[in-house]
C-alpha cells in the first residue's frame, strides 16, 4: 500500500508538469493581444505598452520565447510564487482568498450529492419500478436536461427575488445559509448522476450470490442492504464522487457568476475574459493538484471498501 | 447532449414566459438595514485606485469618493472650482492654479501645491506604466518623460509658486485646459503616498489616502468590497450618507438579483437582458439621466470600397436609427445624427443633415450612383451584446440598399482593432466613445484628426486638423466652440464615420435611498445620495 502511493505520487509529478506545459502553451497560443484585452476598449498607450511587455516577458516570442516562459514560470512555481496576475495582484492572494469560499461551496454541493443522491439512489434501487424509483428517474433526468446556466438564475429569481427565501447573492464571506443555494444548484447535477449510478449499482448487487446467500441464512433485511450491498454498491459512485469533486471546483464558474461569490470558478472566468494569462494558468494549475490528489483519495478509498482490492 | 441542447431551447422560453409573467412584483417590503446612513454601490473589480492609473469607471467611482476635483462640471457642463481656487490664464498658455484653503489629506497631511506636481510628474513618467499617462501631454516637457529611459524626471511645465499655489505651462494654448483638469488623473497625491521621490508606495492602492469626502475604512478587499465612511475635516461640501459600501460584482445579472430583493442599494447600469422587465420589476426606481457615450459605425476609408463620401452617406440615410434603438435598445439610448455628445456645451441636434435621415430610396439611388460594394460587412466584437443591433442594421441595408449584408463578429474589442491597424479588410466597423471631460475637443481631437489616438479609419483632412487646432488655441470660450463646430461640419460633409447613438445612465436602486444621481461618468453622486427614512 505505502510503495503503491508512493508510486503514484511520483506519477502525480510527471502529470503535473505535463499537463501545466499543455495548458500554458494552449492558454498563450490562443492569446491574442493581452496587452489591448487588458485596456478594453481603450487604446493603449505606448508607455503602457513597454512597461507591461517588458514585465510579463512578452517580447520572447516563437518557440524559443515560450520554453523561456515556461520555464520561468516554473523556476517561480517551485519556489512557491505563482507570479502576478496582469493586473498586477499575486496571485497566490487571490488563490488564498478565493479557496475557502470555493471548497466550502463544493463540500456543501458534495453532501447533498451524498445525502440526497446516494439514499435516493438505494431506496430507488431496492424498490425498482415503484413510484418512487419512476418519480426520480424523472426528476434526474429533468435536472440533468437543464443547463447549470438555467438553473441557477431561475433558483436565484424565485427562491431569492420573488418568495425571498434566502438571499439573492452570497457575496465574499457568506454565511452557510447565503452558500446553501448556491450549493443546492451546485449539488444538484452530480446528484442526478450519483442517484442514477448507485440506483443501478444497488439493483445489480441485490441479484449478486453473496445476496441470495445472505438472505438464505436468515439475516435481516436492513443488515443486508446496509452492510453488505451498499458496501460494494458505493466502488462506482465513488469514483463519480472523486472526480466530482474536482469538477465542482473548477465548474462552479456560473454558480459562482450568477450568486457573486469571488471563488475560484469567479476569478478564473475573469481570467479567461480578460485573456490574464498567469491567472489562468496559476489556476488551473492548482486544480491539476486538486484533481491528482481527488483520484489518489479515490483509488486509496477502494481499497477500504473492498478488501479484495489489494496494491502492491 | 441531444437531451440538454433540447432542454435548453425549451427552458429558455419557459424562463423568458415566467420573467414576463412575473412583471410587476417588485421586491418592495424588505426589512430596514441595520445602517440606516449607509449605502451600497455596486461596483465591478477596479484594476487600480491610483489616481492616475484608474481609466476605467468602477475605479474611478471608488476615486470620485476619495478625492476631491480641482474642478467639477456644473449643470451645463462647465467646469467650476471644487479644490482649487481659481483657474486662471491670460493666454490660455500659462495657467495658474491657486488652491482653496483648508484641504487635508485623510491622514492629516495638509494639501499643497507641491502635492499636484509630485501626482502629475508620477503620472506622466513613462516607466512607471500608468494608463492616464496621455493626459498630461499637452504640459510642456512631456516628450521628455517618455520612452525607456527618459531624460528627465519632472515635467519641466510645473512650477511651484507657493505652498498654495502653482503653474502648469503648456506646450501650445489650449483654451479647454481647465476643463481637463476635472479628470481624476489630475488629483493630488500625499507624500505618504511615497516611498522616495517618485517612487510610490508598495500597497499604497490598497488603502488610498486621499482628500476626499470620504475615507477608506479598512482595506481595498479585492473581489468583495471597498469600504469608506465620511471625512469629518472636509472642508466642502459633506455628503448626507455616513458610510458607502462598494460592492464588487462580476456579474451585473447578479447585482440587478440584489438590487430587486432590497439587498443592494444603487445598481448604475441596468443589464441588457433585464432592460425590458426593469421598468416594471422597479417601478419608480428604475431611472434614466443623460450619458456621453457614443456609438458609432466607422469605415476603413483607405478602403477602396468605402473610399467616396457618398457610398457612406448613403448606408447612413439606410439605417433606420429610431426603429433600433426602440426595438432593440427598449429607448435606453438615443438616436444619433451629430459628432459630438448632446451633454456638450456646442453640441447642435443633426448636423449630420441630410445624411442623417432615413430615406431609403434616396439611400438607394445615392448608393447606386457612387457604386458602393456589392457586398457590406459590419464587424464588431462579439463580447459586449452588439450582435443584436448588429443584425438588425445589417438586416435593414440589404432590404434598403438592395445588397447583401452581414455581421461578422471578432472575439474581443482588441482582435477588431489590431485587424484594422494591420489593415485586414474587416468591412465597416463597431466603434464607441465615452469622454473624459465635457468639451467638443475631447470627441473631435482623438478620433478624427491625422494623428488622433483613436483614428482607426485612416481619415485625415488638413482643413479639419487646422481647424481643431484653432479651437483648442483659441482666446474664449465662444470663439473655440465656433471653430469646433466648423470642424464639425466637415466631417457631416465627409462622413468618416457614420453616428449611430448616444448613450444613457440607465439605473435603479433600492427603497432604501433616496436623491440618487449619476453624472456623465456613468458615477453615483456620492454628495447628494440620502438614506431614504
Amino acid at each position: 500500500m505505502f510503495r503503491y502511493i508512493l508510486r503514484r505520487l511520483l506519477q502525480m509529478v510527471l502529470a503535473f508538469f505535463g499537463t501545466t506545459l499543455i495548458v500554458y502553451a494552449l492558454t498563450f497560443a490562443g492569446q491574442g493581444d493581452p496587452i489591448q484585452a487588458l485596456a478594453g476598449e481603450r487604446p493603449v498607450t505606448a508607455a503602457q505598452r513597454a512597461y507591461l511587455t517588458e514585465k510579463y516577458h512578452l517580447d520572447a516570442t516563437g518557440v524559443g520565447g515560450f520554453f523561456y516562459r515556461y520555464f520561468d514560470y516554473v523556476k517561480n512555481l517551485l519556489q512557491g510564487d505563482l507570479g502576478e496576475s496582469l493586473t498586477g495582484r499575486n496571485i497566490g492572494d487571490i488563490l488564498q482568498q478565493a479557496w475557502p469560499v470555493t471548497v466550502r461551496l463544493a463540500l456543501i454541493a458534495l453532501a447533498v450529492a451524498i445525502i440526497f443522491g446516494v439514499s435516493a439512489g438505494v431506496i430507488a434501487g431496492i424498490r425498482r419500478a415503484s413510484i418512487f424509483d419512476n418519480s426520480t428517474l424523472v426528476l434526474t433526468l429533468l435536472v440533468l436536461g437543464i443547463p447549470t446556466i438555467v438553473l441557477a438564475p431561475l433558483a436565484q429569481y424565485f427562491l431569492g427575488v420573488r418568495w425571498q427565501l434566502f438571499p439573492p447573492t452570497a457575496g465574499s464571506d457568506p454565511t452557510f445559509y447565503a452558500l446553501l443555494l448556491p450549493g443546492i444548484v451546485l449539488g444538484s447535477l452530480s446528484l442526478a448522476t450519483a442517484l442514477r449510478l448507485t440506483r443501478a449499482s444497488v439493483a445489480e448487487n441485490l441479484r449478486a450470490d453473496y445476496v441470495r446467500t445472505a438472505r438464505s441464512k436468515g439475516l435481516v433485511k436492513r443488515r443486508i442492504v446496509v452492510v453488505h450491498v451498499l458496501r460494494n454498491s458505493l466502488i462506482p459512485v465513488v469514483t463519480f464522487l472523486g472526480v466530482e469533486l474536482g469538477n465542482l471546483m473548477s465548474g462552479a464558474i456560473i454558480t459562482e457568476g450568477v450568486f457573486n461569490i469571488p471563488g475560484v470558478g469567479f476569478n478564473l472566468f475573469r481570467g479567461i475574459r480578460t485573456e490574464d494569462g498567469p491567472l489562468v494558468v496559476g489556476i488551473v494549475s492548482v486544480l491539476v493538484v486538486v484533481y491528482l490528489v481527488s483520484n489518489l483519495v479515490v483509488d486509496v478509498l477502494y481499497a477500504v471498501l473492498d478488501p479484495r482490492i489489494r496494491y502492491e | 447532449m441531444r437531451v440538454r441542447r433540447l432542454a435548453a431551447w425549451t427552458a429558455l422560453p419557459l424562463a423568458v414566459t415566467l420573467g414576463l409573467a412575473a412583471c410587476g412584483s417588485g421586491g418592495d417590503g424588505g426589512s430596514g438595514g441595520s445602517d440606516s446612513s449607509a449605502v451600497s454601490i455596486q461596483i465591478a473589480e477596479p484594476k487600480h485606485l491610483v489616481p492616475t492609473n484608474t481609466t476605467e469607471t468602477s475605479g474611478s467611482q471608488v476615486l470620485a469618493g476619495l478625492f476631491s476635483p480641482l474642478v467639477d462640471y456644473d449643470a451645463q457642463n462647465k467646469p467650476y472650482e471644487v479644490a482649487a481656487q481659481s483657474v486662471t490664464s491670460s493666454d490660455n498658455k500659462v495657467w495658474t492654479i491657486k488652491l482653496k484653503d483648508g484641504f487635508t489629506f485623510h491622514n492629516g497631511e495638509k494639501v499643497t501645491s507641491q502635492n499636484y506636481i509630485n501626482a502629475w510628474n508620477y503620472g506622466a513618467y513613462a516607466p512607471n506604466g500608468q494608463d492616464s499617462n496621455y493626459f498630461f501631454e499637452k504640459i510642456a516637457g512631456y516628450a521628455d518623460l517618455q520612452g525607456k529611459a527618459p531624460k528627465a524626471k519632472e515635467l519641466s511645465g510645473l512650477k511651484k509658486v507657493d505652498d498654495s499655489t502653482f503653474t502648469a505651462t503648456l506646450s501650445e494654448p489650449y483654451i479647454d485646459f481647465k476643463t481637463t483638469l476635472g479628470y481624476n488623473a489630475f488629483f493630488p497625491l500625499p507624500d505618504a503616498a511615497f516611498s522616495a521621490p517618485g517612487v510610490l508606495k508598495d500597497g499604497y492602492e490598497q488603502a488610498p489616502i486621499g482628500q476626499g469626502p470620504f475615507k477608506m475604512k479598512g482595506t481595498w478587499q479585492h473581489d468583495s468590497k471597498i469600504d469608506v465612511e465620511r471625512y469629518d475635516a472636509f472642508p466642502g461640501e459633506k455628503p448626507k450618507v455616513k458610510n458607502v459600501e462598494f460592492r464588487i460584482y462580476q456579474q451585473l445579472t447578479a447585482a440587478y438579483a440584489d438590487v430587486q430583493a432590497d439587498n443592494l442599494d444603487v445598481l448604475p447600469t441596468i443589464p441588457t437582458e433585464s432592460l425590458s422587465t426593469a421598468p416594471s420589476d422597479l417601478g419608480d426606481r428604475y431611472q434614466t439621466s443623460p450619458m456621453s457615450s457614443f456609438q458609432f459605425l466607422a469605415f476603413p476609408t483607405f478602403d477602396k470600397d468605402y473610399s467616396n463620401p457618398d457610398v457612406r452617406k448613403a448606408i447612413s440615410m439606410a439605417i433606420d436609427r429610431d426603429e433600433i434603438t426602440k426595438s432593440v435598445f427598449k429607448g435606453s439610448q438615443q438616436s444619433a445624427r451629430s459628432f459630438v455628445s448632446p451633454v456638450l456645451p456646442g453640441y447642435r441636434d443633426n448636423t449630420a443633415g441630410k445624411a442623417g435621415e432615413f430615406n431609403p430610396t434616396e439611400a438607394k439611388k445615392l448608393y447606386q450612383a457612387a457604386g458602393g460594394p456589392s457586398k457590406i460587412v459590419i464587424s464588431y466584437n462579439g463580447d459586449g451584446g452588439h450582435k443584436d443591433w448588429v443584425d438588425a442594421t445589417v438586416n435593414q441595408l440589404k432590404a434598403n440598399l438592395g445588397v447583401d449584408a452581414v455581421g461578422s463578429a471578432e472575439p474581443k474589442f482588441a482582435d477588431l482593432l489590431t485587424k484594422v491597424e494591420k489593415k485586414t479588410p474587416v468591412g465597416a466597423f463597431r466603434m464607441g466613445w465615452v469622454m473624459d471631460y465635457p468639451t467638443m475637443e475631447d470627441y473631435l481631437g482623438p478620433l478624427y484628426s491625422t494623428n488622433g489616438s483613436s483614428n482607426y479609419y485612416g481619415y485625415s483632412n488638413p482643413e479639419f486638423d487646422k481647424l481643431v487646432k484653432e479651437g483648442s488655441a483659441a482666446k474664449t470660450q465662444d470663439e473655440a466652440i465656433a471653430k469646433y463646430q466648423q470642424a464639425e461640419d466637415i466631417l457631416a460633409k465627409d462622413m468618416p464615420v457614420i453616428p449611430l447613438r448616444f448613450g444613457e445612465n440607465v439605473f435603479g436602486h433600492s427603497s432604501k435611498v433616496k436623491n440618487v444621481e449619476m453624472d456623465l461618468f456613468q458615477r453615483v453622486n456620492l454628495v447628494k445620495i440620502e438614506a431614504a427614512s
